[in-house]
């Protein structure tokens, strides 16, 4: 049976589980129905030309894993922004684990996605938001049929957290081959304040494959930064969807370090829908080997007076690919838009591929909107200047390295957060400055 | 001072009719509509084909008979109906003339209007023109004198009958009969085109140039360009084309083929003003071209266009540079107006060590039109510092109509250098007001903008050409080039 048929026949199974007859329900048939008609996405489909999943739907994936998969705090550590204190969602194979997991419901909401689903005082937030911005692709909709768990944030009016939400979805290898499908839906209201760290982690090397869908909205002069780490091992592949709603002068923005797994596909989306909103896309992709990561980005500018920023930097060695597909559209009504795309990448391997598509699909006149693009090596003169004064070649290039994915570095918020990226990078790359930058 | 906005502007081109709507009156051989095996048949006996070229016709035919109309492209029209198009119209004063004198006094008139007048070119400009109506060549020039260097400037017709050896050999080499689905089209029923051959070593003294017009009703235009220059030599050519208003559509499907030999240089200019339709869309000339040129080592082929016409345009001159060292460069203006679409750009595919392509587009985008660009960069693996800068800048005037780009990047080697900027932007007030402030009117500052805008594609043209190219870009906008 092909994981097509089996997604669809467990689906019947699935949801005589399920208890509500809300209007989810017929979310769900609808979505199940869209997914069945659409099937998992080909490379003759314009959006997935550079990514093929054919690799990932082999697997006999394993749809509802055994409840009882305990992880000990100590090995797991390492994963957590430990140096500071933070707010912690966590789920052990897909399940919520409530040991390793610190919630709240004082002043601001850091729970469940699955008891926002089923508790009734939720209920006005899940039916205002819940599938409200996901677009109704084939992969999202999957992941609507599915849709059980996950995290649910609601920051009130005028609140800002304290500390830093973690979300973190584990998998533990104890089956051979695992589909997740987490759901997150995020609400920010009105002058709220919150940053969010998301990752995805397997502890084992058997495979994984997370279809993950992650909902936001900021309100009216919301403030949102959103970070997600991609560091997972070589049998983890990840297909994320985020789909951010912006009201008036709000503010949001996403950096994807994205580091490891085997293939990942980043789709972030962004709808302005009032004025003067301000949207950041950042990313720093490095990969080795075969991995494959494949950032396609979306802002729709559809009410005027906004700004967008993005910038992506690539580099890849060995046989890896990196795919970057970025598009602007810009609404006729959209006047006085500032839309900036920069993509940079470095190739360092023979056998690394690269494929950029960046698009602008402009309908406004009075707007100012570019975009770059570049493919290149280490500049020679300046790895020769480095070393003419003492520094080794392999340091001398982590420098460049460095210096090329600072922009996308500074800015983010969180310093213990930046410090550990900065850690990563320097593993990723195999030295040890001896100091910080 | 006299008070013209941009709004004045726009509201001037849309109520701009086409300048070049007329229709001459010459008697013309049309075969009956319809496309069938026994049409590509009749059409190769007419051109008194050799059986080989017979056969590669009906290859062609067969393999578009099996293939389906693209859809990816960015534009939106009603399809044509393919078997309601007659696929073969000469002009009947057979047989061919001598001398310019001989040529029909009417044509002549034709010519006169279009702004190409031949004893003007011949004197002053050098230009040879093989004039292009209705699919048969009627008037070649300098023949002669390209004759003595060996140069082959002639029909393709004609080439077929003459030097089979060489079309043989290279039709079809860069665009395959079963390329895409126009390229297999135009394969079956091409009825004319130009043919030219550098030999080695020569330096062609003069621009060579054809134009090409449709005018009779109801038929579609087919054209075939082989342009081959052997090793170390050198050859510019020009092709323009303005066609008479109509109110049905017309399909024009042409396949422009350049093959540059080891150190040779082709340069390939263009300006296409067919029937863009009227101002509420009706009409207008749909232009689905192929063009493709193959650099061997040390070659260059340098595209350069400037689009003002056709209700639909979709075009992508490409150059495949095979060869070390080679290099390709596309320089493009393209302005649409009203409701014209236009999905044009270029395939830089970078197979050779060391090559290196440039790519400048510029778009204009007036009234309700959809102007988008569309191009692909392609490094492949042995393509050793393989280097490229693209550019695609869009201008847009008014509120009703769309810029897009969509640009493709591929690279498989580490040693590649790829560049892709664009921008889109609109006319800023502030540079009018600085122009105004120095006592140039609005209707000039717009003027002086765009064509500080396109100078650096408009420089790239031939300057027998530029005059030209200045004359048609002010029909699509005018008063507002200077």
């Amino acid at each position: 049976m092909n994981l097509k048929d089996k997604l669809l026949s467990s689906y019947i199974a699935f949801e005589d589980h399920l208890e509500d007859d809300s209007p989810l329900h017929d979310l769900r048939s609808e979505a199940i129905k869209t997914f069945e008609v659409n099937g998992f996405p080909t490379k003759k489909e314009e959006a997935w030309k550079y990514t093929s999943l054919k690799s990932l739907l082999k697997n006999d994936y394993s749809l509802f894993p055994k409840l009882d998969h305990a992880v000990e705090f100590k090995d797991v550590k390492k994963y957590f922004l430990h140096d500071i204190d933070t707010y912690k969602i966590v789920f052990v194979d897909g399940v919520y684990s409530s040991f390793l997991s610190e919630t709240t419901h004082d002043k601001l909401d850091v729970c469940l996605m699955s008891s926002a689903l089923s508790k009734s005082k939720y209920k006005p937030v899940i039916e205002a938001y819940f599938n409200k911005v996901a677009k109704e692709d084939s992969l999202t909709s999957l992941n609507t049929a599915f849709a059980k768990e996950g995290a649910y944030i609601n920051i009130p009016k005028h609140q800002e957290v304290d500390k830093p939400i973690e979300i973190i979805y584990f998998s533990t290898g104890n089956e051979a081959a695992l589909l997740l499908q987490p759901r997150n839906l995020i609400v920010v209201g009105e002058n709220a304040h919150v940053q969010i760290i998301e990752r995805h982690q397997c502890l084992s090397d058997n495979a994984v494959l997370t279809n993950a869908v992650t909902e936001v909205f900021t309100e009216k002069r919301a403030v949102v930064d959103y970070y997600k780490i991609q560091n997972d091992c070589r049998t983890a592949s990840l297909i994320d969807n985020t789909f951010i709603s912006q009201e008036r002068e709000s503010n949001c923005s996403v950096h994807t370090f994205s580091f490891g797994g085997n293939i990942t596909r980043n789709n972030l989306n962004f709808y302005q829908k009032g004025e003067h909103c301000d949207s950041t896309l950042k990313g720093i992709t490095i990969l080795e080997d075969k991995q494959h990561v494949d950032h396609n980005t979306l802002v729709h500018h559809i009410a005027p007076n906004c700004e967008s920023h993005q910038n992506y930097k690539g580099i890849f060695d060995d046989a890896s690919t990196g795919v970057f597909n970025g598009k602007i559209i810009v609404s006729k009504e959209a006047q006085k838009t500032n839309a900036f795309q920069q993509n940079n990448n470095i190739l360092i391997s023979d056998k690394a591929t690269i494929n950029a598509k960046p698009q602008l699909e402009i309908f406004a006149d009075d707007v100012k909107c570019s975009h770059g693009c570049t493919i290149g090596q280490f500049d020679e003169d300046a790895l020769f200047y480095l070393r003419s004064r003492g520094i080794a070649k392999k340091e001398a290039q982590a420098l460049l390295m460095y210096a090329f994915a600072n922009t996308v570095l500074e800015s983010v918020k969180i310093p213990e957060l930046k410090a550990r990226i900065n850690k990563l990078i320097a593993t990723k790359i195999g030295v040890n400055l001896g100091f910080d930058i | 001072m006299e008070k013209f906005t941009e709004d004045d502007l726009k509201k001037e081109l849309e109520t701009k009719e086409y300048e070049y709507g007329f229709y001459t009156d010459i008697e013309s051989e049309t075969f009956p509509v319809g496309l069938n095996e026994d049409i590509v048949r009749a059409i190769s006996k007419k051109k008194e084909e050799p059986e080989w070229m017979t056969q590669w016709r009906l290859e062609a035919f067969r393999h578009w008979e099996e293939m389906i109309e693209p859809e990816w492209a960015n534009v939106h029209y009603q399809k044509p109906d393919f078997q309601a198009i007659s696929y073969y119209s000469a002009p009947n004063s057979k047989p061919k003339y001598d001398s310019i004198e001989d040529v029909d006094p009417e044509l002549l008139d034709t010519f006169k209007r279009l702004g190409i007048s031949l004893d003007e070119q011949k004197k002053l400009a050098g230009v040879a023109v093989d004039i292009v109506i209705d699919s048969v060549s009627v008037a070649t020039t300098f023949k002669k004198t390209l004759g003595e260097k060996g140069i082959i400037f002639c029909s393709i017709s004609e080439a077929i009958r003459e030097h089979p050896e060489l079309v043989k050999k290279y039709i079809g080499s860069v665009v395959p009969q079963k390329d895409n689905f126009y390229a297999a089209l135009n394969s079956a029923v091409f009825s004319d085109g130009s043919f030219c051959y550098i030999p080695k070593g020569v330096r062609c003294p003069m621009e060579l140039s054809t134009y090409f017009r449709i005018n009779q009703a109801g038929t579609g235009q087919f054209e075939r360009t082989l342009v081959i220059a052997d090793k170390d030599s050198y050859v510019s050519y020009l092709e323009g084309c303005t066609a008479p208003s109509r109110d049905e559509n017309q399909l024009h499907a042409a396949v422009v083929e350049l093959i540059a030999l080891d150190n040779a240089e082709i340069k390939y200019s263009t300006v296409q003003n067919w029937y863009p339709g009227s101002k509420d869309g009706k009409g207008g000339v749909f232009n689905f071209v192929t063009k493709r040129g193959i650099c061997e080592k040390n070659a260059k082929i340098s595209w350069t266009q400037v689009e003002t016409g056709s209700a639909v345009t979709w075009k992508y001159p490409s150059c495949i540079l095979k060869g070390d060292n080679s290099i390709g460069e596309f320089y493009s203006i393209a302005v649409t107006n009203n409701y014209q679409q236009a999905d044009t750009g270029t395939k830089m595919i970078h197979l050779g060590k060391n090559t290196r392509s440039t790519i400048i587009s510029k778009g204009i985008s007036a009234g309700k039109s959809q102007n988008s660009y569309r191009g692909l960069v392609k490094i492949s693996p042995n393509a050793d510092n393989a280097r490229n800068f693209s550019q695609c800048d869009s201008l847009l005037m008014g509120n009703n109509c769309g810029a897009h780009t969509f640009p493709y990047i591929e690279a498989k080697n580490k040693t590649a250098q790829i560049e892709h900027e664009a921008t889109t932007s609109k006319i800023g007030e502030d540079q009018i007001f600085y122009c105004n402030q120095r006592g140039i009117n609005t209707e000039k500052a717009i003027a002086l903008i765009v064509n500080g805008f396109s100078k650096e594609v408009l420089n790239k043209l031939p300057m027998e050409f530029a005059v030209e190219a200045q004359k048609l870009l002010e029909i699509s906008l005018e008063g507002s080039v200077g």
